[in-house]
């Protein structure tokens, strides 16, 4: 890949959510991206950890994906959903055990061959920045064994970014801030840092 | 693609001696780790170690920090498609009225009546348009509306603190609000932080999402502050304050703020390219 282009403008830096955004930024049926009697409707669930292991209880996710055929969603509509249109963003803060559950369903690959995953962002209460990850469907194994990122990381920080596959169809993602285990989080070209 | 730096278990002993609930440290001695931390930074520039733009996740007087930051370093990835969109948002998700933080309720809500307005841009300094910004703040006496702020000064019946809006075609956007005032926290002994406005953002590649806090002009609690000092320069401290600007105050209504948010670069035009040229 080319090297990117420098910024002309230095970002502005980010700064913690702090502990007082539940008045502001949940909203109802966010955690929603379809209907939970949608066919190919998905639970995506898990739990935010520190350092310690402990729940974060005061966290807040934001998922974005493809649709099942892979298509990237372009439609508005994601703050007053219709129950109709996939809009591939959700939004939902963790509850008082750290606990996340959306309903969503599984990406599609956006391109052929490709490992379908979904785009996490990570804010908390006690975090500075927000960290990006991505949560990869378990099943193509041989897409996961070609993807560039995967296949950069050593098998121990690999497997934090693999959903599991549970019985009953629903992904199980958990986010661990720090320590073991730890999530990899992602940097991106162009984002203004050395 | 880079390797992580390996992982050093060390890194959370050495701050064991330091309880994230605590809150009997004094200003004092918070104050004294900032300067610290900065005047490492200033070393480091000296010896030609890279400009710093963003907060540092890893800072240890937000206690809270502690246990919340990774350890490793973040690692590198070159999007791929889904990372090269961003949600789309517009009228059917934001109305106008959503704007003017001051008419939510039967009456005036209590303060000095702000507006502020300015442009969100990326880092290629094109303005993002369309785009949802969110907003959320304390009232006039320094209260959030929400359950667990104990704080004991007034909630406001005529104010929330929440508002949103969508971009205009130049990246403009304008919120009609109330001046925040300080509040205490638990940090440590007598925290207070300097007053501000939650801002969310989106961009046009998922990529340049981001939230922060926009601070209000000659703050005294800008150096107590270990959220407003996480970020060890002060050139990139500067770019989260809003300006004092005449020509967006109106007569006998309002006073006026002007502060202008930049985005990281999007990385979907330069990738196209580049396919293209394939």
């Amino acid at each position: 890949m080319a090297q990117a282009p420098e910024l002309k403008l230095t970002p502005t830096p980010g700064q913690t959510i702090g502990p007082f955004y539940g008045f502001a930024l949940p909203y109802e049926g966010g955690e929603k991206l379809v209907d939970r009697a949608h066919p190919g409707a998905v639970r995506l669930h898990g739990t935010v950890y520190d350092g310690k292991g402990v729940p974060v209880p005061d966290s807040m996710l934001e998922i974005w994906q493809a649709d099942e055929s892979g298509q990237v969603p372009e439609k508005p509509g994601s703050l007053l959903r219709d129950g109709y249109t996939f809009t591939g963003w959700g939004r939902q803060a963790v509850d008082n055990a750290g606990y996340f559950n959306f309903t969503t369903v599984n990406p599609g690959a956006t391109e052929p061959g490709k490992a379908p995953f979904i785009q996490l962002v990570v804010f908390a209460r006690g975090l500075l920045n927000r960290l990006f990850t991505r949560i990869y469907l378990p099943e193509d194994t041989e897409a996961l064994a070609n993807d560039p990122l995967l296949a950069s990381l050593p098998e121990e920080r690999r497997r934090t970014l693999i959903a599991t596959r549970e019985e009953d169809g629903s992904l199980r993602f958990d986010v661990r801030l720090q320590g073991e285990g730890e999530t990899v989080f992602l940097a991106y070209p162009r984002n203004g840092e050395a | 693609m880079t390797q992580d730096e390996s992982f050093e278990p060390e890194a959370q002993e050495a701050y064991a001696h330091l309880d994230p609930a605590a809150t009997a440290d004094s200003q004092d001695t918070i104050t004294r780790e900032i300067q610290d931390l900065h005047a490492g930074y200033a070393a480091g520039r000296e010896k030609g170690e890279a400009e710093e733009t963003q907060p540092r996740v890893d800072f240890a007087p937000y206690r809270s920090s502690l246990l919340r930051h990774p350890t490793k370093s973040l690692h590198h990835a070159d999007p791929e498609t889904i990372e090269l969109f961003s949600p789309a948002f517009g009228q059917r998700d934001v109305s106008p009225l959503e704007a003017d933080l001051t008419i939510q309720h039967g009456g005036e809500p209590i303060g000095e009546r702000i507006v502020v307005s300015g442009r969100v841009l990326d880092g290629d300094g094109r303005p993002v348009r369309g785009q949802l910004v969110e907003i959320w703040q304390a009232n006039a006496a320094g209260r959030y509306v929400h359950k667990r702020d104990q704080h004991p000064a007034p909630i406001d019946p005529n104010f929330t603190g929440v508002g949103r809006t969508i971009t205009g075609p130049n990246g403009e956007y304008s919120f009609t609000t109330i001046k925040p005032a300080p509040y205490p926290w638990k940090n440590h002994h007598n925290a207070w932080r300097p007053a501000h406005i939650h801002f969310s953002l989106f961009g046009t590649d998922f990529t340049q999402r981001m939230i922060t806090q926009m601070y209000f002009p000659g703050d005294p609690l800008f150096p107590l502050d270990p959220i407003y000092q996480s970020i060890t320069d002060q050139k990139a401290r500067d770019r989260l304050i809003a300006t004092y600007d005449h020509s967006v105050t109106s007569h006998e209504w309002n006073t006026g703020y002007h502060w202008d948010i930049v985005l990281t670069g999007s990385n979907r035009t330069w990738m196209e390219n580049e396919e293209e040229e394939h």
